[in-house]
C-alpha cells in the first residue's frame, strides 16, 4: 500500500516535470548561465579572441572604473536622469490610468470606442516609433509650444527643475502612452467591485467623493501595486531608454567587462527602486487579516 | 414641480445618473482622447502633406491635396514588401512558439503538486523583473559560439524555450485560466482512462482557446516592436522596425541630401507604414486584445 503511494507520487512528480521542463531547460541555457556569466564578466578583465573568451579574475575594478573613465560618468548621469524622470513619470502614469479607469467604468454609450483608443499606443509602441514621434514634436511638444508653455517654465524656474519639466512636458503625451495596460487592469479591478457597497454607502448619505476615496480606491490598492511595478519594468526595459541605449554601445567601446558592471549596477539599482517601492506601497491586507483574526 | 423634475434630469436621483454628469464625463473622455491620439492625428496628417504644405502656417490639419508622394519614396526606401515578409518571420514564428510552449508551462503549474513548485514558480516571476541587459552580453557571446548571430534562431530558440519576450506573463496567464478548469474534468477523464497529455491537449486546450488568442496576439504585438535583442543578435537582418531607425541614412543614399529632401511629411509616412501592420490587426482583433486582459485574468489576483 505504502509503496503504491509513493509511487504514484513520483508519478505525479514526472508528469508535471514533463510539462515545465522546457522552461527550466530554457532557464538553465538562457537565464541562470548567462546571469552567472555576466556576474563573472563584471568581476574580470574580458579578452575576445578569435577561439573565444578569454577571463581573468579581477575583482572589483571594472564597478570603480565606472567612477573614473568618461564612459562611466556618461552613464551614471543617464542613470542618475533616468531615477529622475522615473520619479515623475511613474505617479502620473499610475493617477492617470486610474483616472481613466474611473471615467470608462461609468455607463457610457461608446465606452467600448474609448477603451480602444486608449489601449490603442500599446499595439504600436516601439522604440523607432516613438522616437520617430517624438522627435518630430508630435509627443507634446507642437501643442504646448504654441502656447507657449515651454518657455514659461525656462523663464520662472532654476534650470536643475526645469530640465527635467521640460523633457517631462515634451513627451508627456508618450508618457500617457505607457498606461494602456494598467488602465485595463484597473478597469477590471473596478468592474468586480460589489455595486450594493456603493449603495449602501449612498443610502447613509456618502457622496461620490467620499465613495471613491473610502471605497473605490482602497479596493484597488492590490492593482494599483501591480501597476507600480509593471510600469517599472516597462520604462527600465524600454528599448529607446538611454542608459541600456549606452550599456550596449559601451560591450564594443570599453569591453564587456565594464559593460556588464554597469548592467549589474543598473539591475541593482532597478531592483532597490522595486524594493522602495514594494515597501511604501505593498497592500498591507495580511497584517490586517492577521490583526482581525486574533 | 416642474422646477424638481428638470433638477432630477440635469442632476438625476444620484449626482451619477444626471445628464450634466454625463455631458462632463464625454467632454473630458474626448479632450483627453484627442490629446492622447494627437501624435497618430498629426501623423496621419503629416503624411500626407507635401513639402510647400508643411512649411505653409495656413495648412493646419487637412493638406491642400492628397498627396502621395511620401508614402511613394517611403515603401522604396524602406523595401516595404520583402521586408514586411521578413519582419514576420522573426515575429510570428516566435509569437506562436512561445504562446504554445508557456501554455505547456503554465498547465504544469496550474495542475499538478511537486517537488520544488514554489520555488520554480518564484523564478519564473523573477525573470519578469530581470532586465535584459544583464544577460544579453553573455547570450552574444553564446550565440556567436554556436554561430547563431545573424540566425533567426537567435530569437526562436529562447521562444522555444519559454524565454522569450515577456514569456513570465504568458506562462502566468495560462497559469491562471488552467487553474479556473474544475479539477473534476481531470478526474473524470483519469477514470476513463486518458492520460496526463490525452487531458491537456482534449480538455484544457480547447477550453483555454481564448487564453489562446490573447496571448498569441500580446505575443505577435510584443515581438513585433521590440528592437533591443534583435538589433544585438540580427543587427543586418532586415527588420521593418531596423529600417525605420535607419531611414534617414537610408533615405539620402537612395535620393541624395539635396535634390529630394527629406521632411517630417515623409519621416511620419514611414513611420505610419511600420505601424500599418499592427493597427490593421488591432482594428480586426480589438476585442480579444481588451477583453482578454480583463477574462484571462492579466490582472494577477
Amino acid at each position: 500500500m505504502n509503496k503504491k503511494k509513493i509511487s504514484k507520487n513520483t508519478r505525479n512528480n514526472l508528469i508535471a516535470y514533463s510539462f515545465i521542463g522546457i522552461w527550466i531547460f530554457g532557464f538553465m541555457l538562457f537565464m541562470a548561465f548567462p546571469l552567472i556569466s555576466s556576474l563573472v564578466y563584471s568581476l574580470s578583465d574580458v579578452v575576445i579572441r578569435g577561439t573565444g573568451i578569454e577571463l581573468k579574475l579581477s575583482g572589483f575594478k571594472n564597478f570603480i572604473a565606472i567612477f573614473k573613465i568618461e564612459e562611466g560618468f556618461i552613464f551614471l548621469e543617464a542613470l542618475t536622469d533616468f531615477l529622475v524622470e522615473l520619479l515623475f513619470q511613474l505617479p502620473i502614469i499610475i493617477v492617470f490610468s486610474v483616472i481613466i479607469a474611473v471615467l470608462l467604468n461609468q455607463p457610457l454609450k461608446g465606452r467600448a470606442f474609448f477603451r480602444s483608443v486608449f489601449f490603442l499606443p500599446v499595439i504600436i509602441s516601439s522604440g523607432p516609433v516613438i522616437n520617430e514621434l517624438i522627435s518630430q514634436g508630435a509627443g507634446g511638444t507642437n501643442i504646448l509650444n504654441s502656447y507657449g508653455f515651454i518657455s514659461i517654465i525656462e523663464a520662472n524656474l532654476n534650470p536643475a527643475l526645469a530640465k527635467p519639466l521640460i523633457t517631462l512636458f515634451s513627451e508627456i503625451i508618450i508618457v500617457f502612452w505607457f498606461s494602456g495596460v494598467q488602465i485595463l487592469i484597473i478597469l477590471a479591478g473596478l468592474q468586480k467591485i460589489d455595486r450594493s457597497v456603493y449603495e449602501a454607502a449612498g443610502v447613509d448619505g456618502a457622496g461620490p467623493w467620499e465613495k471613491f476615496w473610502k471605497i473605490t480606491l482602497p479596493s484597488l490598492s492590490n492593482l494599483i501595486f501591480v501597476n507600480i511595478i509593471y510600469t517599472v519594468v516597462l520604462l527600465a526595459t524600454f528599448s529607446e531608454n538611454k542608459v541600456i541605449v549606452l550599456i550596449r554601445s559601451n560591450m564594443i567601446k570599453v569591453g564587456y567587462g565594464i559593460a556588464s558592471a554597469m548592467a549589474w549596477i543598473y539591475f541593482l539599482v532597478i531592483l532597490a527602486v522595486l524594493g522602495i517601492l514594494a515597501l511604501l506601497f505593498m497592500p498591507r491586507e495580511r497584517k490586517r487579516k492577521k490583526r482581525f483574526g486574533s | 414641480m416642474k422646477r424638481l423634475k428638470l433638477k432630477k434630469i440635469l442632476f438625476g436621483k444620484e449626482l451619477s445618473d444626471g445628464l450634466v454628469f454625463k455631458i462632463i464625463i464625454y467632454v473630458l473622455l474626448i479632450a483627453i482622447g484627442f490629446v492622447y491620439l494627437y501624435p497618430i492625428l498629426y501623423m496621419v496628417s503629416s503624411s500626407f502633406k507635401s513639402a510647400a504644405d508643411i512649411v505653409n502656417p495656413m495648412v493646419n490639419w487637412i493638406p491642400t491635396n492628397f498627396y502621395l508622394e511620401n508614402y511613394r519614396r517611403s515603401l522604396k526606401v524602406l523595401n516595404y514588401g520583402p521586408t514586411l515578409t521578413l519582419s514576420l518571420l522573426v515575429t510570428l514564428l516566435p509569437a506562436l512558439l512561445q504562446t504554445a510552449v508557456t501554455s505547456l508551462i503554465g498547465y504544469g503549474f496550474a495542475k499538478y503538486q511537486f517537488r520544488g513548485k514554489k520555488l520554480w514558480m518564484m523564478l519564473v516571476l523573477s525573470t519578469f523583473i530581470v532586465p535584459v541587459q544583464v544577460y544579453m552580453i553573455p547570450r552574444y557571446v553564446m550565440f556567436n559560439q554556436f554561430k547563431l548571430l545573424e540566425s533567426s534562431l537567435a530569437v526562436i530558440l529562447p521562444a522555444l524555450c519559454g524565454q522569450g519576450v515577456n514569456s513570465a506573463i504568458f506562462i502566468l496567464v495560462f497559469y491562471q485560466f488552467f487553474r479556473m478548469i474544475p479539477q473534476a474534468y481531470n478526474e473524470a477523464a483519469e477514470l476513463d482512462g486518458a492520460g496526463p497529455y490525452q487531458i491537456f491537449f482534449r480538455i484544457a486546450v480547447p477550453l483555454a482557446v481564448p487564453a489562446y488568442i490573447t496571448c498569441f496576439l500580446f505575443g505577435f504585438v510584443w515581438y513585433w516592436n521590440e528592437t533591443y535583442l534583435l538589433s544585438l543578435f540580427l543587427p543586418n537582418y532586415p527588420n521593418l522596425q531596423l529600417q525605420l531607425a535607419n531611414f534617414v541614412s537610408a533615405y539620402s543614399s537612395l535620393y541624395g541630401e539635396h535634390l529630394m529632401k527629406i521632411n517630417e511629411g515623409i519621416r511620419l509616412a514611414a513611420t505610419l507604414l511600420i505601424i500599418l501592420p499592427m493597427l490593421i490587426v488591432y482594428l480586426i482583433m480589438q476585442k480579444w486584445f481588451v477583453e482578454g486582459v480583463e477574462k484571462t485574468g492579466i490582472t494577477g489576483e
